[in-house]
């Protein structure tokens, strides 16, 4: 009897503890739409107070920006898009409130300051959440709040932490607010030994404050920490570098692979090389636009499908600039280089004019946003895929050139023209596809391009020089030139950028160049034999 | 065959050209007395093509939109404005060349145009040589003073220092990067800033000063010192001067590296709704602009304006910016001067126009002052995810347009004033002269 009492009054409690606790909640809500930034701010520090789970939603609401106050009533509600106007709910109950026009309701505004608090109060808030990857989450805002209030629930969720994962970053977290407050000494210096572990920026931030404010025996610490964490860094800062010149090389490798085809093999002095570039990236964008149109759903594939798209379209003008233009210019150099060049600036103003002088916008599929940490080396996912993409791009073309049948007819017409023709080899066509397909791959690195550089009229401007040097450094004619050009070339501009600067950085590679074409003018792997001399 | 080819061609080129040139002198002979009578001309110089035509195109378009609404409301002084358009191309000589053809051979009242600083400094000694007016738009980095020249556009103090007292009181930033593009507006800028900030007592290691090239794109390690700067134990910010193609790579790897506005705030100089239509904005929600106008700004003034650009355009999703705003507001002001002197003798415009005020399109009225620079509110904006800025700051009153920076040795003690006594853009208060340094 006394036991079933018992059950009844419990579910009794359960029952209505969630509903007292709604309608202690309510106004608190309700001061989020206050008006001020200032008023936002309290009623947020008001709902943390309550430390009561049911908030989370309502905050996440208003840091996805999708909480939204009712002009007639002043109510807090959750407005979603739904057709014209939107669909409301309420915060709390996630009871449905009907639907309103777009000018019924108005937004509640944030700002950074209030970005900064949200995060720290759901960083609080979620680190009892069930989810693993929440609670880490959770740990990681705490560990950048520093919230001195958050310190209880820390201790808490600690306590109950079962997951390695999540255990270590919520004592990092634990360190971080210990080392920011007013702690004794002694868990200050164990905090410092936590940090000094992690061995990242965001520790050694946390070192530098301990070192100015704390006491001697935590300053000491304090700068020891420092010291062996800028050693890691400097070390990581090394490897870092590293993948920046390889970064940079693979884009530079890009974008002038193309042109050692069309300039290298054939000899044509293509000014309108950045232009092909440009035409890619501007055929990813209308690949883009038009899954936008039709297959929103599949965005990520759009990049997979503006690949051959732009190889097709650049391919093409290839051809036909090719055949209306160079053909008639073979063996006469400084023609090619006048008309070429007036052939980029047409191309740019006719861009100019089907798409205005705007930046167009080409979004970037979800696995190429973002980056992961590799130890202390942060790597983005887009240069990346590019870094991998440029070495397939070259590994492809040296198959072709050396395996197929299209790629012996390239070397054969390229290296003895009149013995091809002798031989039946349509050196006319020969020449076209040649071009084509150096279009087509600067195509492809338009398609690279245009996630990491402007969708503009003027993208291919700003390569044109550099696929030159790559070309012309490397040794024309030859690919792997091209290749160790580029590697080359970007690891040195990588190398001197932290010592000189970006703009002397890239003086002094040039110079670099001038001086190296001088002593060996034919570039790093000459060719050599009676090609060199026809 | 071919040689034939090129050859007639040639002939056929030539006999066109003079067929052209006839026709040309024809037109010229008949129709220019006429149209003298009939139309007051207005040139419009901005770059149609190169580099700089993503700016500047929509700068042309604004002047002929509302050169054509004025001639709705019945023109000026009871002519119809006639719109000269020329394109300079994005090259600073012919900026020059071409603002001399506006002015000898096409005989225009004014001027509206240039967008770098480099294409003012060029056309300037022309505007003076042959007394004409030129209305300035954009955000630039002070240091001159001209009689015939209106700067529309914001002065460091109408943009770059409001900024940096924001982020100084409200985000409680205490560590500075100032990054800009390796030319003249950054480098005056920064150094404006520099000692401004050394003056409210930063000290010199917590200012990192960064410069790159024009068209920038690789900025890996750029960001990754920026992170490595900001981690050193205070708030850190960024403030931009980075300029036009080198934003779109900057705030992408910005993105991509996990810089959030909530940890290091990039406060950007250059950037506004057109430079964001280019850009995927999720990540960088936060990073902010200061500027003396938004699209976002929710008055009725602009909400018209808008409109109005939008059907001009045909195109309901252009976005309006800043520069725009401020050829509003100085072809506004030339009406207004015109109609007041009752001619458009330049000399007559150029002494109505210091005192002329005219609605801005953030609410209130932006007078032109002596130093032919005007007042204007500053405005802190925060970007959103759909690309537009949302205003978090505004300075309560208006700020008035200083050209003589007082945080640089060569031009605290300078002031302009161009009405009739003084009449001198660089007067110096210290030894009561006119002509301390040169403009």
């Amino acid at each position: 009897m006394h036991r079933a009492f018992c059950w009844l009054l419990a579910a009794f409690l359960a029952l209505a503890a969630p509903a007292s606790f709604a309608a202690d909640l309510a106004p608190l809500v309700r001061g989020l739409g206050a008006g001020s930034y200032a008023e936002t701010e309290k009623a947020i520090a008001g709902l943390a107070e309550t430390g009561d789970p049911a908030v989370v939603p309502v905050i996440e609401a208003l840091q996805a920006g999708d909480l939204h106050v009712r002009k007639a009533d002043g109510a807090v509600v959750v407005a979603k898009r739904a057709g014209n106007g939107y669909a409301l709910t309420d915060p709390l109950t996630g009871a449905a409130l009907g639907e309103a026009d777009r000018n019924a309701v108005e937004k509640i505004r944030i700002n950074n300051a209030l970005r900064r608090t949200i995060s720290a109060t759901l960083g609080a808030l979620t680190l009892m959440s069930p989810d693993a990857n929440t609670r880490r989450q959770a740990a990681e805002a705490v560990f950048k709040s520093r919230d001195a209030n958050a310190l209880d629930a820390l201790n808490t969720a600690l306590a109950k932490e079962t997951d390695a994962r999540v255990r270590r970053a919520m004592t990092q977290a634990r360190a971080s607010v210990l080392l920011a407050g007013d702690a004794p000494d002694a868990d200050k210096i164990a905090a410092v030994e936590v940090l000094q572990e992690r061995g990242d920026q965001d520790a050694r931030a946390l070192l530098n404050g301990a070192a100015n404010t704390g006491s001697d025996a935590v300053k000491d610490a304090a700068k020891k920490a420092i010291a062996s964490v800028e050693q890691r860094l400097a070390l990581w800062g090394a490897a870092q570098n590293l993948w920046y010149g390889l970064s940079l090389g693979s884009v530079l490798l890009l974008a002038a692979i193309g042109l050692a085809v069309t300039f290298g093999v054939m000899g044509v002095i293509n000014m309108a090389h950045g232009e092909m570039v440009m035409i890619g990236a501007y055929a990813t964008f209308l690949v883009q636009e038009a899954f936008r149109q039709w297959a929103p759903g599949l965005f990520d594939f759009s990049i997979l499908v503006a690949l051959p798209v732009a190889f097709l379209v650049s391919g093409a003008v290839g051809v036909a600039i090719e055949r209306s233009v160079i053909r008639w210019l073979y063996g006469r150099p400084l023609e090619t280089l006048l008309a070429t060049w007036g052939l980029s600036l047409a191309l740019q103003q006719a861009v100019r004019s089907i798409f205005g002088p705007t930046n167009r916008e080409v979004g970037a599929p979800s696995w190429m946003s973002g980056a992961f940490e590799l130890g202390g080396l942060t790597i983005t996912y887009g240069r990346l895929w590019i870094v991998v993409f440029a070495f397939l791009v070259f590994g492809a073309l040296l198959v072709a050139l050396r395996k197929t049948w299209f790629g012996l007819s390239i070397r054969a017409v390229t290296q003895n023209r009149s013995m091809a023709n002798a031989m039946g080899i349509r050196t006319a066509r020969v020449d076209a596809l040649t071009f084509g397909l150096g279009s087509g791959i600067a195509g492809l690195a338009g398609v690279a391009l245009s996630q990491i550089d402007n969708v503009s009229p003027n993208l291919g401007q700003g390569y044109i020089i550099d696929s030159f040097m790559v070309v012309v450094f490397g040794g024309v004619g030859n690919l792997w030139g091209t290749l160790v050009g580029a590697l080359a070339l970007g690891g040195v501009n990588k190398f001197l950028e932290p010592y000189a600067g970006a703009v002397l950085g890239k003086i002094l590679v040039l110079i670099f160049i001038i001086l190296f074409i001088q002593r060996r003018p034919r570039g790093l792997f000459a060719l050599k034999g009676r090609a060199v001399e026809a | 065959m071919l040689k034939t080819g090129f050859q007639s061609g040639f002939k056929t080129g030539r006999t066109l050209a003079a067929a052209a040139g006839l026709a040309v002198t024809f037109a010229a002979g008949f129709a220019a007395p006429a149209s003298a009578q009939d139309t007051i001309k207005v040139g419009i110089l901005h770059s149609l093509s190169g580099t700089m035509a993503i700016s500047e195109t929509t700068l042309k378009d604004v002047m002929l939109m509302l050169i054509e609404e004025q001639n709705k409301k019945g023109g000026v002084l009871g002519k119809k404005l006639e719109p000269v358009v020329v394109d300079p191309a994005s090259n600073w000589p012919l900026f020059a060349e071409k603002a001399r053809e506006l002015v000898s051979k096409d005989k225009v009242a004014a001027v509206f145009g240039c967008w770098t600083s480099v294409s003012r400094k060029s056309v300037l000694p022309v505007f003076e040589e042959l007394n004409s007016i030129l209305f300035y738009p954009v955000q630039y980095e002070g240091e001159e003073s001209s009689r015939n020249v209106f700067y529309t556009g914001a002065a460091p103090n109408q943009q770059a220092i409001p900024a940096v007292d924001y982020l100084a009181e409200k985000e409680g930033v205490q560590r500075w990067v100032l990054a800009g593009t390796d030319y003249v507006y950054p480098r005056t800028t920064n150094k404006i800033l520099e000692t401004y900030l050394k003056s409210k007592g930063v000290k010199s290691e917590d200012i990192m000063i960064n410069y790159t090239p024009f068209g920038h794109a690789d900025w890996q390690n750029i960001v990754a010192d920026i992170k490595k700067f900001g981690s050193a134990g205070k708030k850190t910010a960024v403030v931009s001067t980075i300029n036009g193609d080198a934003n779109v790579p900057f705030y992408k790897e910005l993105g991509n590296q996990g810089v959030k506005a909530q940890d290091i705030p990039v406060v950007a100089f250059s950037v506004g709704e057109e430079e964001l239509a280019g850009i995927d904005t999720k990540p960088l929600v936060g990073h902010l602009a200061a500027w003396n106008y938004f699209m976002s700004v929710d008055t009725p003034e602009n909400s018209d304006f808008i409109k109005k650009w939008q059907a001009y355009t045909k195109n309901d999703k252009r976005v309006t910016n800043d520069p725009m705003e401020a050829h509003y507001i100085g072809f506004n002001m030339w009406v207004k001067a015109v109609e007041k002197a009752g001619t458009t003798d330049s000399n007559a415009v150029i002494d109505s126009l210091v005192g002329v005020a005219v609605p801005n399109l953030t609410g209130g009225y932006s007078a032109m002052l002596p130093n032919h620079h005007i007042t204007k509110p500053v405005l802190i904006g925060e970007v959103q995810e759909n690309g537009q800025f949302e205003t978090v700051s505004k300075t309560p009153g208006l700020v008035a347009g200083d050209e003589w920076s007082d945080f640089l040795p060569d031009s605290k003690d300078l002031i302009s004033d161009w009405r009739a006594p003084m009449s001198c853009g660089n007067f110096n208060v210290k030894t009561g002269k006119c002509g301390g340094k040169g403009s």
